[in-house]
């Protein structure tokens, strides 16, 4: 379970968390919407330590995550699977030895013959061909990209997946592709995913449970129906943008 | 103009502060460069590659400036000195110019450029495209998989490359000072040898030591703290040929006073 509870943030003067709180129950898929700029990332960013705290607590299967020893950190890092906004890929780096580096078991990774099974298994969980593997990032399209930073995050075989914004700057086809992706990783790995997004048609497609950040907290919690019927100005006004189009506005 | 003098003391303070922060994250690397030295598995492999790269990629550009440096030593001490002075001395001059000051420090600002400025940008690029965020993420320390090899490819190799560059350089000038001056081999090797120390020879070797740290650990500092995107790369690459160029005259004075004058 992740569990955020009061978590303050601030970069200079300005305040990106303001007491957030905020739960993942085990095998739920929660996307955790808000506009651009809003800290999405930023929270993201604390489940796995990237960031720490001015205050508040960040838990993570009841581990408080800013008190971990550097071992006791990389260990904890090794259950979840980050999957950056733009890939992250190691450029100078294979498409192959890149979801390589995902294997954090130290033993797996320096044992060649289950690398050279459990590459091609990811590149398949993620609708990529095994020649896919020889590629550089480079020689790969921007939803290649997001598919490879999919499968570097699952090579380890994560408790939780923790998606950032994992369809910005797709087009709409690809952005399907990616949300069918999430959903069929959350249900065949029966994994605890955390999506950042801002796409609200894509978040409800995939998610249990969707969450509003909005002036460093979050404002609501709840399903995408509970979602759309909220009352509350700042999910009025988030909703606005596209709310006509969805299909559960129909 | 009085508002002015007001706000010296917070420029100064921030100035200040903002110097003593960039202490304590230097002081913070460092130190996470020698707690990850012990996971060498992880380290030793991507240094070969490194040194290769570098020692490599910089022979030529060190051997043709120090070689030209070498010529130019040779040519200049035989216009200043011929008549006033024994034709031997030209191979004292050039051998020392070349052993104690040009070799090492000619060596040191071009890997300043070279080296300086490709480590700060792989690792901006890497800090800013989230790189080295996902090595992190991935529960992988960026000390054994980056700055380690980087470093230590950089204190083997520039010291090596100094070697190469002296001998270059000497050679360049003992060619060159026959082609303008009435010098025999035996003036040019009594000359080299009439002045010359053993400590000589590590005194480069301990500069160029000094200088390959001052190449490494600060660009990969500036890399590795590199901010606000494409823009923060290129002050970060500037930043550290700059800075590391600078440290390299200074620790030029420093160590002449220290090693040879103590």
């Amino acid at each position: 379970m992740i569990e955020l509870r009061g978590v303050r943030k601030r970069f200079g003067d300005q305040v990106v968390l303001d007491g957030v709180d905020f739960t993942v129950g085990d095998g739920e898929t929660v996307a955790l919407l808000g506009p651009s700029g809003t800290g999405k990332s930023v929270l993201l960013k604390h489940i796995i330590g990237l960031i720490r705290p001015d205050a508040g607590a960040v838990i993570v299967d009841g581990r408080e995550v800013a008190r971990l020893g550097r071992k006791e950190l990389s260990e904890l890092r090794t259950t979840i699977g980050y999957v950056f906004q733009n890939g992250a890929l190691f450029d100078s780096m294979s498409v192959f030895e890149n979801i390589r580096l995902g294997i954090t078991d130290e033993k797996l990774f320096n044992d060649r013959a289950y690398c050279a099974e459990r590459i091609p298994e990811c590149l398949k969980l993620v609708n990529l061909e095994p020649e896919a593997a020889e590629k550089l990032p480079a020689q790969l399209s921007g939803g290649m990209r997001k598919r490879v930073g999919i499968a570097r995050a699952i090579a380890g075989q994560p408790k939780y997946l923790l998606y950032d914004e994992p369809t910005s700057g797709l087009d709409p086809v690809n952005a399907d592709i990616i949300d069918d992706l999430v959903k069929h990783l959350a249900e065949t790995l029966g994994v605890t995913s955390v999506m950042v997004t801002h796409d609200v048609r894509g978040a409800f497609r995939v998610s249990d449970r969707v969450a509003l950040l909005s002036d460093g907290q979050i404002v609501l919690e709840g399903t995408p129906k509970e979602f759309l019927a909220s009352a509350d100005p700042r999910v009025r006004a988030f909703l606005e943008r596209d709310f006509h189009n969805h299909p559960f506005a129909a | 103009m009085f508002e002015t003098l007001l706000r010296l003391p917070h420029a100064i303070g921030r100035a200040v502060l903002r110097s003593l922060a960039h202490v304590g994250r230097f002081s913070l690397l460092t130190a996470e460069l020698f707690r990850a030295l012990g996971e060498w598995r992880i380290w030793l492999p991507r240094t070969l590659d490194e040194a290769r790269n570098i020692g490599i990629g910089s022979l030529f550009i060190v051997l043709l400036i120090s070689g030209f440096a070498g010529a130019v030593t040779a040519l200049q001490t035989g216009y200043q000195f011929t008549g006033s002075l024994p034709l031997y001395v030209v191979g004292t001059l050039i051998v020392e110019s070349i052993v104690l000051e040009l070799g090492p420090v000619l060596t040191g600002l071009i890997l300043a450029g070279r080296i300086g400025a490709r480590y700060a940008a792989e690792l901006g690029t890497m800090r800013v495209t989230e790189q080295i965020d996902a090595l992190e993420s991935l529960g992988r320390s960026p000390a054994s998989h980056l700055l380690i090899p980087r470093v230590l490819a950089g204190l083997v190799m520039v010291p090596v490359l100094t070697v190469f560059a002296n001998a270059i350089g000497v050679l360049a000038g003992w060619w060159s000072a026959k082609q303008v001056l009435p010098i025999s081999n035996t003036d040019f090797t009594y000359g080299a040898q009439y002045y010359w120390r053993p400590f000589d020879a590590w005194y480069s070797l301990i500069k160029a030591f000094f200088f390959a740290a001052s190449i490494t650990l600060i660009p990969c500092y500036m890399g590795f703290n590199t901010k606000q995107g494409a823009e923060g790369v290129g002050r970060a690459v500037t930043t550290a040929v700059v800075a590391s160029s600078v440290i390299i005259l200074l620790l030029d004075t420093v160590l002449a006073r220290i090693l040879l004058h103590s």
